[in-house]
């Protein structure tokens, strides 16, 4: 049964390399490109930072703008003293904590319905909830913008220019995509848990508040999170709806008031840019995992 | 087990349940279906009216005159093709759209493949680097992009300088200016795709590429044969999903360039809110906002697609 | 406690007839075991019972109340599930006491009942414990704890020791029939291992393809069979069944096997018999045990043969013997010093005192 067979093995002889050495080099190339690229990610907000910490005159000077050479906090302090700023960042965290309450208030409930109890229409609804996030707010501004317009006309209710027309708005964009990571946590849990409930005693209600709630809790902070940072961020709608100092919220206060005419007060406008990004940035710090949780629970549960 | 005498205690807190017939109407109200209903009413209402009822509004404010008094059928939309600055904004918005997204999903997958090479336990730390620009507000980033283009006082054309190389216009030339706000949307939405493929990547089974080791593969072969086909969903859902979020980009262009110089970096975002809010030109407004939407509804047919035919992969 | 009567109960799930028409009556302090192949609806029945599942046809009635229409909670059942259904965020005692807590019982009695279950079960050190700390075996008990502490009517099991590795199954068993010893509440019980049904019924229910094949004690159930499926279902290994004729031999009946083999049946089997159709297709149905190997028995009734084996099994306390007869695979259980070695005949006897026969097309049980 065993022949001698000789195979001509006709291909160059290749030299044999050590394997352990190539992933060493591998890596150490890993390390340098992805050094190259954090450069690329974090090279705006560190100026950012930097430019923040400059007077007017050493912005102006033919300086090395990547350095500081006369640090001065006086930027932070008139910002932080200037009672105009100070309201925007209180409109921005009034309108992100009404819309993050009602962000939960809708889609929880909804998500639970929508994943747990089979209704009629229920498939449709779920695929047109994703659907909506797909007609962004640069469409829907204009039409809603003439709406509360013609709300006035007709109730003389003037919901314009105040910022608690953000809150009406805002879960537009956010309760959909909650909803979606909530349905995606909630079909999650086994549906043993359901019936135990059930058996148990439990009405619909006390079964989400209960069991499904707790259980699913990294799912909640994550929403939480998500509708957060939507709502902190937004700048389209407050830009078309808010005209009033006194009504803006962060971005839009920052860009109008900051930037007077031709004079760019550059260190404040740096100042201000940090603050605004702040809280987000706080917040990824310190649950980072929630917040990338969120989206790719979102996406890869489909 | 301990042995113990079950005392049977007097159900207290219990009467014995008799089953009563309860009214029809109450049966209608804790029938499953019904608090299910309820559960989502508050979903539908606000989908309803605050995002499908605007939508088709708007398809009837584009049919009215400038004063909103008398009703132009298609007149809105036969000025708009009359216009360059129409078509301008076309070409640009799919051109902003097609480059970014294409560079976004490509640095994404290329970061996501340095990441996963890293040891596990540094992944976390690179990870978060790297993730910054998402959680930053993107007005915010585009204000320090502003500055950092800034026609005076450019900190890159400072460094430019020492190599001889004139200042840029960053946002003052046309063509510079295009660049200038496909590069920030690049620089914000990378990381967005850097989170995602990295999660599809750890769920590529590592024996895979274990047979492929052996089968002699290289790494691009890896890549090609591999990890494409397994990433193929998320990749053409990603995909899909940044081009509809940023062929409907408002924020950097606004702060960027204003549309500027000369319309030839507007989307059709920003042109519509020029036109209906700082023009006070409602239906023209409309009317450009509009024509976002046959592209934005083809993109979501081919992602309900894909979706469906995961769903059906999957099972 | 309670009794539970289903009359003519059917489940129909987009027109697959999961369940058709069933008739049982479980007495009060029962504990009944539904077992079957999968697919064959006892936990559809079960479910029923429970009310998470709607009844397509018939009536269920627990304690005398209909409950076709009654929620689960209302019908005071308490149900263990396969894989146990821990509440994950709270405690064993907060798992527990769900129920009672939803019902707003006063404090101190649930207390006293969630400490009552502990002690029978032998969970008192874990009530402070979630379940991710506690092993299969605890969980499992935990979860009739939760069971228990609800004094219901009725109690449903839906193949609770599933999940368990064999040893912990067998002491688990162990465990569940001492409750019921102490506790007796009505129980209902659904497996599929029909070594389970046997050791733990009160009486036995096996199902088949939606119908009940057989209602009785497991004696009843091994001994007499009713149906090729029940007398092939339960036991292990598995009854054996050849393909054979009744003749009439020298005077005597006999029962054929094949050409080589044929035994003279006993008297009392001879007047059972001698009724049946000299042509009708029958089969033999023997357990392993009582084909053995011809030195350990002989008596009336045993008769002797010889084969050739195929294959044997050493267990230890006993070799199981595989030969064919007639194309039919035969298992006998042979003593270990009786010799058996594959590929070599042995002298065998069959106990046909304890022969059953049956029709080979209906599948009933002569």
């Amino acid at each position: 049964m065993t022949m001698a067979t000789t195979i001509d093995k006709a291909g160059p002889r290749r030299k044999l390399r050590s394997m352990s050495r190539d992933r060493t080099w591998a890596l150490r190339w890993s390390y340098v490109f992805l050094t190259i690229f954090a450069i690329f990610f974090l090279f705006p907000p560190i100026y950012t930072l930097i430019t923040s910490l400059k007077t007017s005159g050493e912005i102006s000077a033919a300086v090395n703008p990547w350095w500081v050479y006369h640090p001065t906090l006086s930027n932070y302090r008139e910002l932080l003293g200037s009672s105009q700023f100070l309201r925007f960042f209180l409109n921005s965290a009034m309108v992100s904590a009404c819309v993050v309450v009602i962000t939960m208030l809708i889609s929880i409930p909804a998500a639970f319905a929508l994943a747990r109890m089979k209704f009629w229409g229920s498939a449709t609804l779920a695929t047109g909830v994703f659907l909506t996030y797909l007609i962004p707010d640069s469409l829907l501004f204009i039409p809603l913008f003439k709406m509360f317009a013609v709300f006035h006309d007709y109730t003389g209710i003037q919901l314009l220019n105040h910022w608690y027309v953000l809150v009406i708005v805002y879960p537009t964009l956010t309760v959909p995509f909650a909803t979606w990571i909530m349905i995606g946590y909630f079909a999650s849990i086994p549906k043993e848990l359901d019936e135990a409930a059930i058996v148990d005693g439990a009405t619909w209600m006390q079964t989400l508040l209960r069991i499904f709630v707790p259980v699913a809790f990294p799912g909640i902070i994550a929403a939480t999170i998500f509708a957060f940072t939507v709502s902190w961020s937004q700048f389209l709608y407050p830009l078309a709806f808010t005209t009033t100092a006194s009504e803006l919220v962060l971005p839009v206060g920052i860009i109008t008031t900051l930037i007077k005419g031709d004079v760019f007060n550059w260190g404040q406008i740096m100042t201000g840019a940090l603050l605004s990004a702040a809280p987000p940035l706080i917040i990824y710090a310190f649950l980072m995992d929630y917040y990338i949780s969120g989206l790719t629970a979102g996406a890869t549960k489909g | 087990m301990a042995d113990v005498a079950i005392t049977t205690t007097p159900h207290s807190a219990k009467a014995k349940p008799r089953a009563k017939p309860v009214s029809g109407f109450r049966r209608f109200l804790q029938k499953k279906s019904t608090i299910a209903f309820f559960m989502a009413l508050p979903l539908i209402l606000l989908i309803a009216i605050l995002v499908v009822y605007p939508a088709i509004y708007s398809i009837h404010l584009a049919t009215l005159n400038k004063s909103m008094q008398r009703y132009v059928g298609f007149g809105n939309f036969k000025f708009l093709f009359t216009r360059e600055t129409f078509w301008m904004v076309v070409r640009q918005s799919c051109l902003f759209a097609i480059t970014a997204v294409v560079f976004k999903a490509l640095i994404g997958f290329i970061t996501a493949h340095l990441v996963h090479n890293v040891p596990a336990n540094k992944q976390r730390k690179w990870r978060g680097m790297l993730l910054v620009p998402w959680v930053i507000p993107p007005a915010m980033t585009t204000l320090a992009w502003l500055w950092l283009f800034d026609p005076s006082y450019s900190a890159f054309n400072w460094i430019l300088a020492h190599f001889g190389v004139g200042p840029i216009p960053w946002t003052g030339d046309a063509g510079w200016a295009r660049f200038s706000v496909i590069l920030v949307n690049i620089w914000y939405g990378a990381p967005f795709f850097l989170i995602l493929y990295l999660a599809s990547l750890k769920s590529v089974p590592e024996q895979l590429y274990e047979a492929a080791a052996i089968d002699g593969c290289n790494w691009w072969q890896r890549i090609w044969f591999i990890t494409l086909p397994m990433m193929r969903n998320i990749i053409s859902i990603t995909v899909l999903f940044s081009l509809i979020v940023t062929f409907a980009n408002f924020d950097i262009v606004r702060i960027l360039t204003s549309g500027g110089p000369l319309d030839s970096t507007h989307l059709f975002a920003t042109w519509a809110f020029k036109l209906g809010i700082e023009s006070s030109d409602i239906p023209l407004g409309a009317s450009v906002s509009l024509f976002m939407f046959p592209i934005l509804a083809i993109a979501a047919i081919f992602i309900l697609r894909d979706i469906n035919q995961r769903g059906n992969e999957a099972s | 406690m309670a009794d539970v009567e289903l009359r003519n109960v059917a489940k129909t799930y987009d027109n697959v007839e999961a369940v058709r028409g069933i008739d049982l009556d479980i007495a009060d302090h029962e504990f009944v075991v539904l077992v079957g192949p999968s697919g064959c609806g006892k936990s559809t029945t079960l479910r029923m019972i429970a009310g998470l599942e709607d009844i397509t046809g018939g009536e269920i009635t627990i304690d005398g109340d209909v409950v076709n229409d009654v929620p689960p909670k209302d019908r005071d059942i308490a149900m263990v599930f396969q894989n146990y259904a821990l509440y994950p965020h709270m405690t064993v005692a907060e798992n527990m006491s769900f129920g009672l807590r939803l019902k707003r019982f006063p404090k101190a009695e649930i207390k006293q009942r969630v400490d009552e279950a502990a002690r029978i079960l032998d969970i008192t050190e874990l009530l402070e414990r979630k379940p991710k700390a506690l092993s299969g075996g605890q969980r499992q008990r935990v979860a009739m704890g939760r069971a228990i502490v609800r004094h219901p009517k009725v109690f449903l099991f839906d193949e609770p020791l599933s999940n368990l590795d064999a040893k912990l199954r067998v002491q688990m068993r162990i465990e569940i029939k001492k409750v019921h010893q102490k506790v007796r509440t009505t129980t209902v019980y659904v497996t599929h291992d029909q070594v389970e049904a046997m050791t733990l019924a009160d009486r036995v229910v096996v199902m088949n393809k939606g119908k009940i094949e057989q209602v009785g004690t497991p004696n009843e159930l091994y001994h007499k069979p009713a149906t090729k499926f029940v007398a092939g279902f339960i036991g292990s290994p598995a009854m054996n069944f050849i393909p054979c004729r009744i003749e009439e031999t020298s005077g005597r009946l006999c029962v054929r096997l094949s050409d080589q083999i044929a035994f003279p049946l006993p008297p009392e089997r001879a007047a059972r018999y001698k009724s049946i159709n000299r042509d009708d297709k029958l089969l033999l149905g023997l357990r392993p045990e009582h084909i053995t190997d011809a030195k350990s028995n002989s008596g009336p009734g045993f008769e002797p043969f010889e084969a050739r084996l195929e294959v044997t099994e050493p267990m230890g306390m006993e070799t199981l013997i595989y030969f064919p007869v007639n194309g039919a695979q035969v298992c006998g259980r042979a003593n270990p010093s009786a010799g058996a070695q594959d590929g070599a005949p042995l002298k065998m006897t069959v106990d046909l005192n304890n022969m059953h026969l049956l029709n080979a097309e209906s599948g009933v049980v002569i």
